[in-house]
């Protein structure tokens, strides 16, 4: 393509911002009362960065202080608060809401064909609940913070923790609502929203996922609700349910908490599974192997994440013969996450595989999250759990699960989309560089602290016996390099989407209903609705195309 | 205890087991990343963008393929599991003719008494290639009893009496880590684990202050506290007696049968309405709040002792 051809496009493809796109409203009422789905979702974009920034820096700050075993920066109140701000942030205001509330909610009901959800107003709503319980969540750090973790276990968090439990408990009931709300959205929507011709097996793997997770946050997520009200009876009014002292059981509360938190942990995979599906398809131009049985794999993850939520209480006292039942259980639902890496795997053979930035993530996310699948093996194996426990190798595992998979995920779908989100191209090379820094970053962060944990690291220690010291600084070291991963995809997206390159409808030539429409997409998503003919992905590795990449 | 180490010291029998199975699973884990890495590799180089590979008739699934990725990793999971499971069962089954010693949890320091009656804090002394079997229980919030170089690890409840043994196979110093979160000071709820000569131990029990057996001072709360008015087997009121009861079922008068163990007898001085035994009133007084979580364990100790003994003719 010669010089002036290029510049050509380039002017055509600019001309395409003065058509009214979902965009073209600036002022703040119309954002603040908005209903498209896609507005919500960069409401939710720019919500849970608050919070994962604060939820980093307090991370950042833990990795400081642990870079001596006799830490001297903080005091151990300080340092139990950060870790509590940092988990409970990432979990319930980050994580949960990431790859759902902000590209679940901004392409699934372009990839079903739909002008937006099936309520709009619900989905505002559910925004403005993740804001309420977010202000709550921030109210309680602001008077001085929270000291149980965030796991709240009793008795500590109903009797005897000094800190600010009530608000923080509110923070997330009230954000719990919000989650049922987008998933009871994401349901119907996915029923009774599919453009014609969309059979169930017609689905992209990403609305699979998302149907999935939608399933786990409208069943498990009330658990937690009574779970943390009854958290509140107890603390405030004394009424006994978990303390042994007025009667209760300390125990009851991790059955209970986990019963949730342990599909939560599904919430927090299932939909980077989606992506992950999506981009290797897309950048390998080949049809997803396996397509039946990575979609129904979704749903057995999401059917038997309810029935494992033991293998959290090995040594907690449950009975042996539970713990037996909780631990065969727990291999069995590792399968059909073994299943999707191994069609992942066979979807590359006879494929035509581009480079691009978000196939850089995919594969990291692959390769992230096998070591933090097979290490979650070692944490179903009853008596080697019983060793590693609470200690630093579950840290490690749980975040090659969470960061490795589920951010590494949302990253790479955040570059995938970013065109469709903004209409612009984000700079390719920096995109790379940054998928590495990532990845190497991470790894130097999370890798030796398998070994921390075997060796017998204790979670949760501020100061630590010297022995343990290298490898705290190693991760520190690690962490970073894992920052500038981080901090330069922020820095390119804010540039390119005002300056970067115009994208044109369909960069990367995917064959996904969201990107037969133009970039940004118009307020109702399609000017018509688009009808489905044929099977999804439809790519054909023997050819070879041209993608756009921005060569900034 | 101070070098740099990247696998911890083995000092006990179960250490062997437990690292046995964590280089399976390594090993296991490595194949695992074989198969998925190296065809990856294979396949981002060889059908890398442009290359003049063979794309013709790709395929985009195989239900046989399927069946086999499915069952593969299945069969090894439950090999694994059993494997995890037979070795847990030993963990937490606690074999007979161990010397007991029993630990209080507290924010933020671990109490320990031995059955000789010598106490320690934030320390354990035991004999090396003996079992030795503790019963914890908490005064406040969750703890655990980890000690690393025996792979053991054992929550520590209030309300509840918990057990952990280990028979350790070599002489040193190892560390004892609170490893669930109590509170503010958790990371400084450690201590020093030691493993003496048999001689050694002997030696050491004697140093300090000695003070009565558990079983001897479990018999004095006895009889100070008034426990003895009613449940000595002379006694006028009509109260179960206690000997002969020793982990036997105890028949309740809701109709369903308990075990004397540890914990029934526990439960039964701080909560006596919690289970009636058949044929009684519900007449005694609670005595919780009026004995620490030592006494309570000494209590028990002593009727586990009367437990044993046979029951007088009535």
């Amino acid at each position: 393509m010669n010089a002036a051809v290029a510049t050509e496009i380039d002017i055509k493809r600019e001309g395409e911002f003065a058509r009214p796109n979902y965009l073209s409203e600036h002022s703040v009422r119309s954002w603040l009362l908005t209903t498209d789905h896609k507005r919500i979702g960069i409401l939710y974009l720019f919500t849970i960065l608050v919070f994962f920034t604060v939820a980093s820096v307090a991370a950042a700050l833990m990795r400081i202080e642990l870079l001596y075993p006799t830490g001297g920066l903080m005091t151990s109140e300080t340092y139990n608060k950060l870790f509590t701000i940092h988990g409970t942030l990432m979990v319930w205001f980050f994580l949960i809401p990431s790859i759902p509330a902000v590209l679940g909610n901004f392409v699934l009901p372009m990839m079903i064909g739909a002008r937006d959800v099936a309520f709009p107003k619900l989905n505002l709503m559910s925004w403005y609940l993740f804001v309420l319980g977010g202000a709550f969540a921030t109210w309680s750090l602001i008077r001085g913070g929270v000291d149980t973790g965030w796991t709240f276990y009793t008795p500590y968090s109903t009797t005897y923790a000094n800190s600010h439990v009530i608000s923080m408990a509110a923070g997330v009931f009230v954000a719990g609502f919000s989650t049922i709300v987008t998933g009871i959205n994401f349901i119907v929507t996915t029923h009774k929203m599919r453009a014609p011709g969309l059979t169930w097996f017609r689905l992209p793997l990403f609305v699979w996922s998302l149907y999935a997770t939608s399933l786990i946050m409208v069943l498990a997520t009330p658990v937690l609700a009574i779970t943390l009200a009854l958290i509140s009876l107890e603390r405030i009014w004394g009424v006994g349910i978990f303390d042994p002292n007025l009667g209760g059981d300390p125990i009851l509360f991790q059955h209970m908490f986990w019963f949730y938190s342990h599909p939560a942990v599904y919430i927090m995979i299932l939909p980077g599974m989606g992506v992950i599906s999506e981009l290797i398809a897309c950048f390998s131009r080949k049809r997803i192997f396996g397509y039946a049985w990575v979609a129904c794999s979704s749903m057995a993850i999401a059917m038997l994440g309810f029935l494992v939520w033991g293998h959290h209480m090995f040594v907690s006292s449950q009975s042996v013969y539970a713990g037996m039942i909780f631990s065969v259980l727990s291999f069995l639902v590792a399968v059909p996450s073994g299943v999707k890496v191994f069609n992942w795997t066979a979807t590359l053979h006879k494929s035509s595989i581009h480079f691009a930035t978000p196939m850089l993530y995919a594969l990291a996310f692959i390769g992230l999250f096998v070591i933090g699948g097979l290490t979650g093996l070692f944490l179903a194996t009853l008596s080697v759990d019983v060793h590693v426990h609470d200690t630093y190798f579950v840290i490690a595992h749980f975040h090659y699960i969470m960061v490795g998979g589920m951010v590494t995920g949302f990253m790479g779908g955040l570059h995938y989309w970013w065109p469709k989100i903004t209409g612009r191209l984000y700079p390719e090379i920096w995109g790379k560089l940054a998928a590495l820094a990532t990845f190497l970053g991470f790894n130097l962060t999370f890798f030796p602290l398998f070994v921390l944990g075997y060796l017998g690291q204790p979670r949760r220690y501020h100061v630590y016996p010297p022995e343990f010291q290298v490898f705290h600084v190693l991760s520190t070291a690690g962490a970073s390099i894992l920052g500038v991963g981080y901090v330069m995809p922020l820095i390119y997206f804010i540039w390119s989407a005002k300056h970067g390159r115009a994208a044109g409808p369909n960069p990367w030539r995917g064959t996904g209903l969201e990107w037969q429409t133009s970039s940004p997409p118009p307020t109702h998503n399609f000017k018509e609705t688009p009808v489905v003919t044929g099977e999804p992905y439809d790519y054909s590795p023997e050819k070879d195309v041209d993608l756009d990449l921005a060569s900034i | 205890m101070d070098k740099f180490h990247l696998f911890p010291p083995q000092a006990s029998t179960g250490a062997h087991e437990v690292d046995t199975l964590f280089f399976a699973l390594t090993l296991i884990s490595l194949f695992f990343i074989a198969v998925i890495f190296l065809p990856i590799l294979f396949f981002c180089i060889k059908y890398r963008r442009g290359s003049p590979a063979d794309r013709s008739n790709p395929s985009s699934g195989s239900n046989v393929i399927e069946f086999g990725w499915t069952t593969l990793p299945t069969l090894i999971g439950l090999a694994l599991f059993a494997w995890g499971a037979v070795d847990y069962f030993r963990i937490e089954r606690k074999p007979a003719n161990a010397i007991d010693v029993q630990v209080v949890g507290k924010q933020w320091m671990w109490k320990i008494q031995h059955a000789e009656g010598k106490r320690e804090i934030n320390e354990l002394h035991i004999p090396i290639d003996r079992t030795v079997a503790l019963t914890l229980t908490s005064q406040d919030v969750i703890h655990s009893f980890f000690v690393p170089a025996f792979r053991v690890k054992q929550d520590v409840v209030p309300g509840k009496y918990t057990s952990e043994w280990f028979k350790p196979t070599r002489t040193g110093e190892y560390h004892i880590f609170c490893s669930q979160y109590c509170g503010t000071q958790h990371a400084q709820m450690i201590g020093r684990l030691v493993v003496m000569q048999p001689r050694a131990y002997e030696d050491w029990l004697k140093t300090g202050e000695q003070t009565e057996s558990i079983v001897l001072a479990g018999q004095r709360l006895f009889y100070n506290r008034g426990c003895s008015g009613c449940h000595a087997p002379n006694s006028t009121f009509h109260a179960p007696l206690l000997q002969g009861l020793y982990r036997k079922p105890v028949p309740l008068a809701d109709g369903s049968v308990v075990t004397a163990d540890d914990q029934y007898l526990r439960d039964s001085i701080l909560q006596p309405a919690k289970q009636i035994t058949a044929g009684y009133d519900n007449i005694m007084p609670s005595f919780a709040g009026h004995l620490t979580e030592e006494e309570i364990m000494q209590l028990v100790a002593y009727l586990n002792a009367i437990g044993k003994q046979e029951p007088p003719e009535q």
